[in-house]
């Protein structure tokens, strides 16, 4: 192998490096700092476009980056038929989400690889609970009335309670758009506030449905107040929006988690959900992840992909990795 | 060996090297020994003589370049002469299909010559396969657009012949593209001449023209150094040089070629200014930084290189560059994942080390990332200097490479003023979310392209070039073609006659009425000035009567002139409705006095009453001809292939001193100098001496008319003389030469000083009465330099 080059490693953080609190405690909400916010729709598409133009990954490399992408995903099944035994399926996927056979040639077998989250209705929760016994992959459940979030508050607070009662670890709230969309940021603060507290040990994960808040301003500001609001994870899409996780919104996305880190030395979260369908397109995100943010943000601790049909495609491309034939979907064990 | 697990944990990016394969083959295909391609074949240099051609990452020997003598050149530009006047004649469909078919093969080809071009040149596969092969096939799709249309879009104009096209080694190919297709697509031929550095793109293009089927001699490519332009520029037999590369080089062709009757197009250095106000959106601005001086390794001659930034934000502003700069990634241009490749020799590498040195010396800050550079190759890394002023050399000079010098300033003007403060004026980039100041600030720029809130940004259609030492002419679009067409009833003016000798002085006829003296002073400033060498010069009738004396302006009196129109800004500003409104005013003016100037005319030039009276009317008119122009000749709305517009501007040039012709004294400065005023320039005219009377008239008229004081200036003496101070003066910005052939060559070399734009008569005599030479969109283009200002947008 002709690797003349430098070391390619880029594990510059940009973050300082003062103490770095396990959670981010989220701060008093701050509108000044929205009215700073400025951001160049043109400029973000255009370096959006540029980064998965500007790294690649191939052979072991890539190898090893599909297997990063697989355990960041949450796998999801958020549908109106979804049932029990739905739910067993994929939480079985989400348990051995790669062949052993294939995992083995890889020289990954024994690296535990499993996916990062089942994430599910409430109603889902306890057959997830029962089918990922043991298998420490914890569940998310999407709630406060998702993906709408237009139910009664007090529904939306007691569905966050209910949820981590019945065995939820990570909460993925969806905000009140219309907040964002008449601007009064001090509500959506509020409103994530609450959240955030009715979520106590359980992690919140803040779906501002970037497709519903019309610009990248909007976004961008919505992500800080989240942010300041204590989540932990802010997250594009409900998946139902007509527009969902787009390379454009997601670096806004994370380079307000880089602007929030400079000032609070808190890591948050990125999970970018809906239409993140092939492999190719989960190592897009991962290389933003690692360009924009560092190194720590390629874990499923910082990193999340919200997604249901990826992990089949990444499964075929590792499968072909594995025997250098091209893979077909149905030799991929149904989720 | 890296396991799976190990690159698991440190993430690390990992080799993905772009195959060499089948450029090496090619290259090995042809016994990596190349000659020159003249009249459609390939031919061994005359003289034997070759250089190597080498990978600068590596260092490894790449071919055997021929190295092109006197033989080569002729031969070369023998067959495009050969060739020219077919090509010329073949219908526009035809030369369209051709150009159309090379846009094709190069699509074909993309990767070899993507390959190709990285390993001659060093920069990264990811740029030559997304950037510059791209924006080649565009290139010639948009130019065989213009063949197709050439007659309809340029009726009554021709091409120049042969062009001569020397090109350098930074975008050897885009290069090449940006040369050949409109001067093909406009029905010349050429001899083209790539960077010794890198030739191997164009002599791939070279086969490309073979496969196309192109016709012999319509382009030829000879390889060889700078002593090979030096043949190329010199040759009798080419009719238009254009050139890109440095300023030096540049004002050397400006002096070879005066007097030559050659069309020249310069395209040179820059050191372009990177602007960012408090309200930019910063994140995005300095990925911005990243495509204008870490594209290319910085060797991009509009790249980015001197940061403004408002002081306001000026530490987060470094903060978040160097932190960009930790991730970027220098390394084997082969790399796809990289992202600065190869200085492209080690003379570039030695040049950026000493200037980066000098940087140091004299107390700027240098920061640079931490990660290595590669070994083994001409690799420098991506630099910052802070705390440099304008004094700083590396302020000043253009260093084509990754070196980024920082500023701040306080105010938009200052940051304006800061922009311009530089002999060179080529692009700028401009970083603001506030419309009213990104809108208010790019006009004020003084250079070629600006780019609001992004950098590089190319296309086709729309122009490409400077101002100041950074050339003239342009490439790209309708302004583009221009440099490679002349009007038809250009090709067979007449030579100007010498003028009759004067018999000796005589006094006025004894008895005849004492006339109230008037003395002629100069006219600067709007003021009526003695001359400061105290000297008068006679100007006499056809029969040796003195008719009167006007002031003998020396050089301190262009001087005060250049300066007066220098502080004369304001009417670059004023709309075009009320310069127009001054011009009219002026055309009213003189037709109140049409008696007074008709007999000045009979008088001093012997004209008929019939003839000077026609003189007189027809000036009037021209004056009303550029004061309507004044408002219609503006600029264009591109809209390149990205959500935005460029917006061509018409901008004045500046200052223009306008040398007069010795025939139609009056028509002839009216011609000239209303266009120029039209347009917002300010203009320093310097009549022919012998009918220089007809201009002093005119003071009154101009006193009577509205203009501002400095717009307009006038500087009896002679001509010649006064046209080489102005072709010498710094401030400027062009000049026009309107006079005996040997004049105007002095003029031309003189002009290569600050590199301003020329327009000569070249011994040739116009025809003032006729609109077509002499008023309308022909002398209007004299009058404007085209500024692209490219405006992304988007919520």
């Amino acid at each position: 192998m002709s690797h003349t080059g430098p070391d390619m490693s880029n594990n510059v953080s940009i973050l300082p490096t003062r103490g770095e609190p396990e959670r981010n405690p989220g701060m008093a909400f701050e509108p000044k700092w929205l009215e700073e916010v400025r951001i160049n729709t043109s400029a973000v598409e255009r370096r959006a476009a540029n980064i998965p133009a500007r790294r690649t990954v191939k052979k072991d490399w890539q190898t090893a980056w599909l297997l990063k992408a697989l355990t960041c995903i949450d796998l999801t099944t958020l549908s109106g038929d979804d049932t029990p035994g739905r739910v067993k399926r994929l939480c079985a996927k989400a348990r051995q989400p790669v062949r052993q056979e294939v995992l083995d040639v890889l020289g990954a077998g024994d690296l535990g690889i499993r996916v990062g989250a089942v994430c599910v209705y409430h109603a889902m929760i306890a057959p997830a609970v029962q089918a990922l016994a043991g298998s420490g992959i914890p569940i998310a459940a999407v709630s406060t009335g998702f993906p709408a979030g237009l139910s009664a508050p007090r529904a939306r607070l007691l569905e966050v309670e209910e949820s981590i009662a019945a065995g939820a670890s990570e909460i993925d709230i969806v905000i009140d758009r219309s907040n964002v969309l008449t601007g009064d940021w001090q509500a959506l603060y509020d409103e994530v506030r609450a959240y955030r507290e009715a979520c106590g040990v359980a992690h919140l994960k803040t779906i501002i449905a970037t497709g519903d808040l019309a610009t990248l301003k909007n976004t961008a500001k919505a992500s800080l107040v989240c942010m300041m609001a204590g989540a932990d994870f802010i997250k594009t899409s409900t998946g139902k929006e007509s527009t969902n996780a787009t390379p454009a919104v997601s670096l806004v996305m994370l380079r307000m988690i880089r602007s929030y880190g400079e000032r609070t030395g808190c890591r948050v979260g990125f999970k970018p959900a809906g239409g993140i369908g092939t492999a190719k397109a989960a190592l897009g995100y991962l290389f933003m992840m690692k360009e924009e943010l560092g190194r720590p943000w390629l874990e499923p601790e910082l990193f999340r992909i919200g997604a249901s049909s990826l992990l089949t495609d990444i499964e075929r491309q590792l499968e072909h990795r594995a025997t250098a034939r091209y893979a077909a979907r149905h030799h991929q064990p149904m989720a | 060996m890296t396991s799976t697990a190990d690159i698991f944990d440190s993430m690390e990016y990992g080799p993905a090297p772009e195959s060499a394969g089948e450029a090496e083959k090619w290259l090995d295909g042809h016994e990596r020994n190349f000659g020159h391609f003249i009249g459609g074949e390939w031919r061994p240099a005359a003289g034997g003589q070759s250089f190597e051609s080498f990978n600068p990452a590596n260092a490894q020997a790449l071919a055997q370049i021929a190295q092109a003598g006197a033989a080569d050149v002729d031969a070369a530009v023998a067959a495009a002469r050969a060739a020219q006047s077919g090509w010329a004649k073949l219908p526009d469909h035809k030369r369209a299909r051709y150009l159309y078919a090379l846009a094709r093969l190069v699509q074909r080809h993309a990767r070899l010559l993507a390959v190709l071009e990285t390993l001659d040149n060093g920069k990264p596969i990811r740029e030559t396969r997304d950037i510059d092969i791209p924006l080649v096939a565009r290139h010639f799709y948009h130019h065989a657009g213009w063949a197709q249309i050439l007659e309809q879009a340029f009726p009554g104009h021709a091409a120049l012949g042969v062009a001569g096209q020397i090109i350098p080694w930074n975008f050897p190919l885009l290069m090449l593209a940006w040369k050949i297709a409109p001067a093909i697509a406009t029905g010349n031929t050429v001899v083209l001449k790539p960077a010794e550095q890198t030739s191997l793109s164009a002599l791939l293009f070279a086969e490309l023209c073979q496969e196309a089927g192109l016709p012999p001699g319509v382009v030829n490519i000879v390889t060889g150094d700078g002593a090979t332009g030096e043949l190329i520029t010199a040759h009798p037999d080419i009719d238009k040089i254009a050139f890109t590369g440095s300023t030096k080089v540049g004002r050397k062709i400006r002096e070879t070629t005066a007097g030559s009757g050659k069309k020249i197009s310069l395209e040179l250095g820059g050191k372009s200014p990177f602007i960012v106000f408090d309200d930019a959106d910063l994140d995005s601005a300095v990925e911005g930084l990243v495509d204008a001086i870490w594209f290319n390794q910085g060797q991009v001659c509009c790249a980015g290189s001197r940061l403004l930034v408002q002081e306001s934000i000026a530490e987060p502003f470094y903060a978040k560059i160097r932190a960009r700069m930790e991730n970027l990634i220098v390394g084997d241009p082969m790399q796809k994942g990289i992202d600065i490749g190869a200085i492209v020799s080690p003379t570039q590498l030695v040049r950026i080390e000493k200037l980066v040195a000098t940087g140091q010396q004299e107390g700027g800050t240098l920061w640079q990332p931490e990660a290595a550079c590669p070994n083994g190759g001409c690799f420098y890394p991506p630099t910052l200097f802070t705390d440099v002023t304008p004094s700083a050399t590396i302020v000043q000079e253009e260093i084509f490479g990754p070196v980024l010098v920082a500023m701040t300033f306080r105010s938009p003007a200052e940051a304006v003023a800061l922009a311009n403060n530089t002999r060179y004026g080529l692009a700028a980039s401009v970083w603001s979310e506030n419309i009213n100041l990104a809108l208010d600030i790019a006009p004020k720029l003084a250079c070629g392209s600006v780019w609001i809130n992004a950098t590089n940004l190319f296309d086709a259609a729309c122009g490409f070039g400077g101002v100041r030492e950074s050339g003239f002419g342009r490439e790209g679009g309708r302004e583009g073609l221009v440099e490679y067409l002349r009007p038809t009833w250009e090709v067979n003016l007449p030579a100007i006659e010498a003028p009759p000798t004067l018999p000796a002085q005589r006094a006025p006829t004894a008895g005849a009425e004492l006339p109230l003296d008037r003395t002629a002073k100069l006219y600067i400033d709007g003021k009526q000035k003695r001359p400061d060498s105290g000297y008068s010069d006679p100007v006499l009738a056809p029969d040796g009567t003195l008719l009167g004396e006007v002031g003998a302006g020396n050089r301190k009196d262009v001087r005060e002139a250049v300066e007066a129109a220098g502080k004369a800004g304001g009417w670059s500003k004023v709309s075009a409705h009320n310069r127009a409104q001054v011009l009219y005013y002026i055309g009213e003016n003189l037709e109140a006095r049409a008696g007074e100037f008709r007999d000045r005319l009979m008088a001093m030039c012997g004209a008929s009453r019939t003839q000077a009276a026609k003189e007189v009317r027809t000036s009037v008119s021209r004056l009303f001809s550029a004061a309507a122009w004044a408002d219609k000749y503006e600029g264009t709305v591109h809209q390149p292939p990205l959500r935005g517009i460029a917006l061509a501007l018409n901008e004045p040039i500046g200052v223009i001193g306008i040398a007069c012709p010795d025939e139609h004294p009056l028509l002839a400065l009216v011609s000239l100098a209303a266009p120029a005023l039209a347009m917002g320039n300010r203009v320093i005219v310097v009549p022919a001496e012998r009918h220089s009377l007809c201009a002093t008239d005119l003071y009154q008229v101009l006193d009577t008319s509205d203009l501002p004081g400095g717009v307009l200036n006038i500087v009896t003496g002679g001509r010649d003389e006064l046209a080489q101070v102005l072709a010498e003066h710094d401030d400027v910005q062009a000049i026009w030469y309107f006079g005996p052939a040997a004049g105007g060559e002095a003029v031309e070399r003189a002009a290569a000083g600050n590199l301003k734009r020329v327009w000569s008569n070249h011994g040739r005599r116009w025809d003032w009465y006729s609109n077509q030479q002499s008023e309308g969109r022909e002398v209007l283009h004299h009058t404007v330099s085209v500024k692209n200002v490219w405006a992304p947008y988007g919520e």
